[in-house]
Parts: structure tokens; sequence; C-alpha cells
């Protein structure tokens, strides 16, 4: 088939924050370099981050990045890589800075430096007490970051590819990664992009959920296709609901709710947080705030009709602090909510919101395979797409945006370093990947009898929902196992009416589902292998005993995941606990 | 569950099989859980695939869904069904004044042109310092009201000095992005950003007609950035 090449230095995929953290490494470098995205880069969905970045730059208060790395390493509960947690929390301030000199509309405190706030599981020195580390611009730091990066780009004369969706990495027979294959979805022509240098920040895929705060671009692009390539996805089994997602519409309320003083109460009016977490309350780190919210629905003591969610409060903050530091909140319970936060409390389920593993890589943003972490030639992937790995487990908040500012530019910078000193050449192109890539389009127009995408899509969202949620069950995993691989047949033979070559999103949607049902059976496959409780992942099989604080079980379990889509196998490499200067942050029971 | 049938006439045009436009009429069944304009929406793809529009986050903050309902600009997805009248039809048309490539979709090219005209982005030639640079919580409410803007479009489609001069006239949601960063205490061009839209055509076919401040999903108010830009310029002429 002929398709039309397109070189460059490096190519992009994907303008959220990673990947424009990424362009303006290689922008400023001077490489040409190609970012593609589905969407027009300020809609992509670090848009919608509310809260803050973490960095200790101790504007408020005494803070040190030693105590950020504890709490990070903590929060993971101990899945975390330390090399990369210590990596992270030492850049934190440069990349904050950096970001503030780009024009970044930080809040700011009297004396002009940037404002910070309290959030869940940030606390000083080694876990004594909420510690201020949150550095926002109201409750809209994820859109002020996203536009101050975009603008950034435009000064330094990125090229973008705009809705442009990627379809395919291209492998060599040796492994090495040469590009993608992507649509114009304005005219549906396919190009094949050869660069040099890789870099996926293609994001999450919470739309594996029923109910997630994502937006409905977050489908797993890069994720599906690393696994179609032969790349394994890294502990894929840990998702995070946020305790905060407006119940019913699932709409995110950011956790710096809880940092400004906000409580969370049952229906007795209770603040039941202080029987889970005695000592930090509601700023506890997200999974053991979600599942104590479940347990409270659970027990009956549920608000609503059906009791079936908990109520977040803020009735008691002064007003002229919800409207300076929370604005959008106030905005998004009225019109997703329909209350008025000033005056009444707003109804909250936890909801699908992160995930923790993706693309292994090592913290300079190289992907990496095996147990012994080798990169892939020309391969990188930073942000929610990949896994450093820096959260483990469980997320904190506000370590998102970090994670996408830090890896963003070490991938970036990698692959800098990678074009200048090691010769990367355009190697030639595989013309079998190619022509495979095609096909996969081109099957949707001339399959008969096709599966429905949105009934297909539902179906493993319904699956993903009940099987592998905030509690899991050995039963209902072996089970859902079964139904997510009965989903994934559907996928292979979806159908859709619409073949028009403009615009056609019914085959962007479709080309989307391709990529989420991997996402999926990799999550449902490392679930019900990993049989301890572990940060998100808690089983009800898994007990709390000296042994295994918590049901963890780290004399088996302290290892990442490795879902390979060949085979469906899974392997496990170890956890790095090797900082890269201070000692290692010991083993020990989690508790707040 | 009680459920509602909700109709509409949906501008359809898909240059591939279509010879020209037309509306079409469709209708849906609705239940309670079905809030917004974005969620019927959803429910009508599902049930014809060939509808196309853009979406994404589904609150308010990305800007995907901007179109023209029932003859005004908005968001579809903070667009409340109950804030429709039952029983008429709900008009969609894409957003006014710019091409369309498909149905509800349009080519936002000269749109983002003109945003990009303005140079949106800080500029200050001090080497950076160390830490962040400084501003007072004073400074920084000036940019309030300006920077929430997510360039979703709803403004300067509705502005009929763009749709006469879409080549030449900034548009509400590029001045107001201008004034952004004329605003902002770091940026050091303000000059050079005031002589750039010091022109018949760049600002002053602003007629402060006010359209954008009616449409803006944001509560932004453009004509308000713009009118402080035009007393910068009056001042410094003086």
């Amino acid at each position: 088939m002929n398709v039309p090449i397109r070189k460059f230095d490096a190519v992009i995929v994907g303008a959220g924050g990673a990947g424009l953290r990424a362009a303006i490494q290689l922008s400023e470098a001077g490489y040409k370099t190609a970012v593609l995205t589905k969407v027009f880069p300020t809609r992509s969905h670090t848009v919608a981050a509310q809260g803050g970045v973490a960095a200790s730059l101790g504007n408020s208060e005494e803070d040190h990045w030693h105590w950020h790395m504890y709490d990070t390493v903590k929060g993971s509960d101990w899945l975390g890589d330390q090399d990369a947690i210590e990596f992270m929390c030492r850049k934190a301030n440069e990349v904050v800075v950096e970001l503030e000199h780009y024009g970044m509309p930080f809040d700011r405190l009297d004396n002009g430096k940037i404002y910070q706030r309290p959030f869940g599981g940030h606390m000083s020195n080694f876990g004594e007490k909420p510690v201020r580390r949150s550095c926002a611009a109201a409750d809209r730091t994820g859109h002020a970051m996203l536009h101050a990066m975009y603008q950034r780009n435009v000064k330094v004369n990125t090229q973008f590819f705009v809705e442009w969706q990627a379809l395919d990495l291209i492998r060599d027979a040796e492994g090495d990664v040469l590009g993608v294959t992507a649509m114009e979805m304005e005219t549906g022509e396919i190009v094949m992009f050869h660069a040099k240098a890789t870099i996926f920040a293609t994001g999450g895929a919470g739309r594996i959920y029923y109910s997630s705060t994502n937006a409905f671009i977050n489908t797993g692009d890069g994720l599906g296709m690393a696994a179609r390539a032969g790349i394994p996805l890294e502990d894929m089994e840990f998702w995070q609901f946020h305790p905060t997602g407006v119940a019913g519409a699932g709409v995110l309320i950011t956790e710096g709710v809880r940092g400004e003083g906000g409580i969370l109460r049952n229906s007795s009016g209770e603040r039941f947080m202080e029987r889970y977490a005695p000592n930090a309350k509601d700023l506890a780190s997200r999974d053991v705030v979600s599942r104590a919210m479940v347990t409270e629905i659970n027990e009956g003591r549920g608000c609503g009709p059906n009791k079936d969610y908990v109520l977040l409060d803020i009735t008691h903050l002064p007003p002229e602090t919800i409207m300076k530091r929370l604005p959008g909140i106030h905005e998004i319970a009225l019109q997703f909510a329909g209350v008025d936060a000033l005056k009444e409390p707003i109804p909250v389920v936890p909801t699908c919101h992160y995930q923790m593993g993706g693309i292994p890589t090592n913290y300079h943003g190289q992907v990496v395979l095996g147990a012994d972490s080798t990169p892939v030639p020309g391969f990188y992937a930073a942000g929610e797409c990949a896994c450093a790995s820096v959260h483990g487990a469980n997320r904190l908040g506000t370590n998102s945006l970090l994670d996408l500012l830090v890896f963003g530019k070490s991938a970036g910078e990698s692959a800098v370093n990678d074009l200048r000193d090691s010769g990367r050449h355009h190697k030639p192109l595989p013309q079998a990947e190619i022509d495979n890539s095609v096909a996969r389009v081109e099957r949707l127009n001339s399959q008969k009898d096709g599966a429905d995408v949105h009934e297909t899509r539902l179906a493993m969202q319904r699956v993903m929902q009940k099987h592998a949620g905030v509690f899991r069950f050995n039963d209902l995993l072996k089970e859902g196992v079964q139904k997510i691989f009965a989903v994934a047949d559907d996928v292979a033979r979806t159908g859709i009416k619409d073949k028009s070559k403009v615009f056609n999103t019914a085959r962007i949607e479709a080309l989307e589902l391709d990529n989420l049902v991997e996402v999926a059976k990799s999550t449902m496959v490392s679930a019900e292998a990993r049989k301890e409780s572990r940060g998100a992942h808690v089983r009800d099989d898994a007990h709390d005993t000296a042994e295994t604080p918590n049901g963890r079980d780290d004399k088996n379990w302290l290892k990442h995941s490795l879902w390979h889509r060949d085979g469906n196998r899974l392997d496990y490499k170890p956890v790095h606990m090797k900082p890269l200067s201070v000692e290692s942050i010991e083993l020990k029971k989690r508790a707040y | 569950m009680t459920t509602r049938t909700v109709n509409f006439k949906i501008y359809r045009y898909d240059p591939d099989q279509d010879a020209k436009p037309y509306l079409q009429d469709i209708s849906v069944e609705c239940d309670p859980t079905d809030k917004k304009l974005l969620d019927v929406l959803v429910k009508l793809k599902a049930k014809d695939d060939s509808l196309s529009f853009r979406r994404s986050c589904r609150e308010g903050v990305c800007g995907s869904d901007a179109m023209n309902i029932n003859g005004k600009n908005g968001l579809a997805c903070l667009t409340d069904l109950s804030s429709f009248v039952e029983g008429k039809p709900i008009v969609l048309r894409p957003l006014p004044g710019l091409p369309v490539i498909r149905d509800l979709i349009v080519d936002m090219t000269q749109f983002f042109k003109q945003y990009h005209s303005i140079k949106p982005y800080l500029i200050n030639n001090d080497p950076p310092p160390e830490r962040e640079r400084l501003q007072s919580p004073e400074d920084r409410e000036e940019l309030n009201g300006l920077y929430e803007c997510i360039l979703c479009a709803c403004c300067t489609t509705a502005c009929p000095s763009f749709w006469w001069n879409p080549d030449k006239f900034v548009g509400p949601a590029g001045l107001l992005n201008a004034y952004r960063f004329i605003a902002d205490t770091r940026d050091q061009a303000t000059s050079e950003r005031l002589d750039d839209l010091e022109d018949p055509y760049r600002l002053f076919r602003c007629h402060t007609i006010m359209n954008c401040v009616d449409v803006c999903p944001k509560n932004l108010n453009p004509t308000k950035a713009i009118g402080k830009i035009k007393d910068m310029m009056v001042k410094r002429a003086v």
C-alpha cells in the first residue's frame, strides 16, 4: 500500500502537559519535531487538573524534597521506584520555577511568591503533619499550566499536527522504534511519520471504566499502540479512584477542597475520616479515603434516597475563601450537582481517575524492557501513559502534574542527547508493519455484521466497573478476565456505518476502542494475578497480619507486573528500592 | 423511569456525500440521567454514528463542544436540557462565521491564526532568576477574568466584526488574551503589543456590540478587556 512518508528528527504523540513539555526541549534544541495530537493542544485533559503541582518550595513553611520523597514512597505503598521518586522530587522546584518563567499565572502569597496549599498525603518531617506543598492557580492549575506550555511552544515555533490520530507504533525487526502511522481526521489520509526519536505522551485510559473523571479522549492510545507493538504494560492493576467525583456525573472535585478545609460527612453528619485516618483525616491518601467512603456507603451510612454517596462539606468556610481559591468548584457544583456549595454540601463518590501503571520507563524517560530495564532504541514516554514508576500502587494528588513536567522534560532531554550523540539516523522502514496498520483501518470499511462500537465500549466499561473496582474479590476478578476477553472478541469485529473520509469520528471511536480494550485486558489480568492488597489494589482475601500489613505481601509481591499482549502473559521485575543519593526508605505499615 | 422525547433540527453536511447542507429532523428518548445537551448528543451518535461533533472534557474546560444552540453560541456540555422549552425542537448549527468541515465541526484555522497573531506568550528578556519572579496578589488579580479563556471560539464567532473581517480583526478571544499579557506585570512587551494592535482593523473593528460577553460560557468579558486596551492607547497618546 502506498502510504506517504514524512521524515522528522522527532515525533511526539500527544500535546497534553508531558508532550508539550518534551516539545519545548526539542524545539529549543533546534530539532525538526512533529507533535501529533488528536485534539487542539489546549483541549488535552491536563486542562482539567485542578488542585496544584507539588514542589517543596517552602514558600509558606519549611519543606524539603526528602520529605516529599518519603511521602511519595509511602503513598505508593512502596511499589514506586525510589531512584525515580528521588529524581522527581529533587527536580520539582526547577520545573515549577521554569513554568512560572513561561508565564504560568500562579496564585501569590503576600510576599509575591507562589501560593501553596495542603494536599492529601503531603506531610512535613517524614509523615508528621500536613504541609503546604501544592503550587496552585486557584482550582484551575491544569488549565493555567497547559495554556502556559502551549504558549511557550508557540514562542519556540513547535510544529503541531492538530487533529491527527496516531494509529500504530512502527518497530523494525531489531525492535528499534522508527515512528508512527497516523491519520489526518479532516481528510482520512494516512501518513507514516518516520522519526529518529519517538516520544509517547498520550495520557491515560480512564474511559475503560463506566464512571470516570476522565475526558472522552482518554482512551489509552499510546498503551494500545505499545502493546500491539510488543511493549509490555507495567503495573496496570493499579487504578486510582478519586474520592470526590460528583455523584452521577463523575466530574472531578479537587482534593484542594479538602486542602482548603473541606470535610467529608456521612448520612448522620459525622466526619467519618477521623475513624479511618486519625492523624491526616480528610487529607489521607486517596486510596485510603476512597475505601473509607465505600465502606461507609456499604455499611448503610451513605446519603441520598439510595444511600449511595457521601457529602463534601465546605459550608463552614468563609465565602471569600471559596470564591477566591475554589471558584471553579463552586461553578462545577452548580452545573453538575445542582447545589450552591456556599450553602449546601456536594454529593460525591469515588470515581476512576488515574492510571498509575503504563509503558515502562526509567527516570530518563526512556522506554525499557525486561527485568534489567534495557532501553528500546528511539523510544521514550512520559506522563500518565508512562510508568517511571513514581506513583507505584497509589499516586499522591499534585504528583501527576509534577510527573508530566519532570518526565516530559527528561524524555525531551534524552531524545535531544540521543539525536546529538548517538548518531541516530532514519533506519529503513518495515513496509509490512505499515501495511498492517493500514489494514486495521481498512477492516472497519469492509467489516460485515460488525459489533456496534458504542454497545461494545459500554459492555467493556460495565465489566471493568463491576469486576475491578475500589474493592476487589477473587471470584469477580476471575470472572472478569473471562468477560473482558469476550468483549475483546467483539472489539476485533467492530463495524461502523459511517464510511465517509471526512472527519469520521465513528472511525476514530472504533480505533480508540482497539486501544481501550488492551488497557482493560491488561488491568483485569494483572489484578487477578496479584494476590495481595497494595495501594489502590485491595482484595478482600488479603488479610492484615504481622507479615502482611494491611494485606500487603512484600515477601511475594514487592515487584512490578509486566503484561504482554502476545500470549496474554505476565512477568515481573524488581522494585528499585535504592534511591540515587539518600538511604532507602524502609518498608513499614502504611497509616495516616 | 420517566422518559421524554426531545426533538432536534441539526445542521448536517458531509462533503464526501452531500451536495449541500440540510437541517435534519431527529428525535431521541431522554431519561432523567440526561442532564446536559452533550449527554443527548452522545445518545444521538449511538443511534446514528455519522453525526459529527467535537467533544472531550464534558465539564466546560477544554472548549471542544462549542456550537450554535437555538441561535446562540454555547458549549453543549454546559447547556442544561431543562433550559429548553419542552416540545419545541432544539436547533443545532455549527459556529457561525467559520468554514464548516462537517456537520457541527468548523475549521478553526482563522480563529487560531488571530490568537497566534497577538504573541500569546510571556515576553521578558531579563535573564531568568533562580526562583520565581515575584508578583503581588493584587497584580496577580489583574489576570482574573482573562487567563480562564478556554479558546472555544463562542465569542469570536458571535462577533459581526469578525464575520466581516476574519482575516484582519483579531476578535474578542484574541484581544482578551492580548490584554492578559499586557496586564501581566511580568511581561515587558506592553508598548510593542499596543503598537501591534494600533490599527484600524486589528483592534478598532470592535464596536462594542457585546455579543461576546453575552455568549462566553466562562462568564468572561472580552469587551471590558478591549476597552482597557483602548484606554491604554488613549493614555499613551496624550
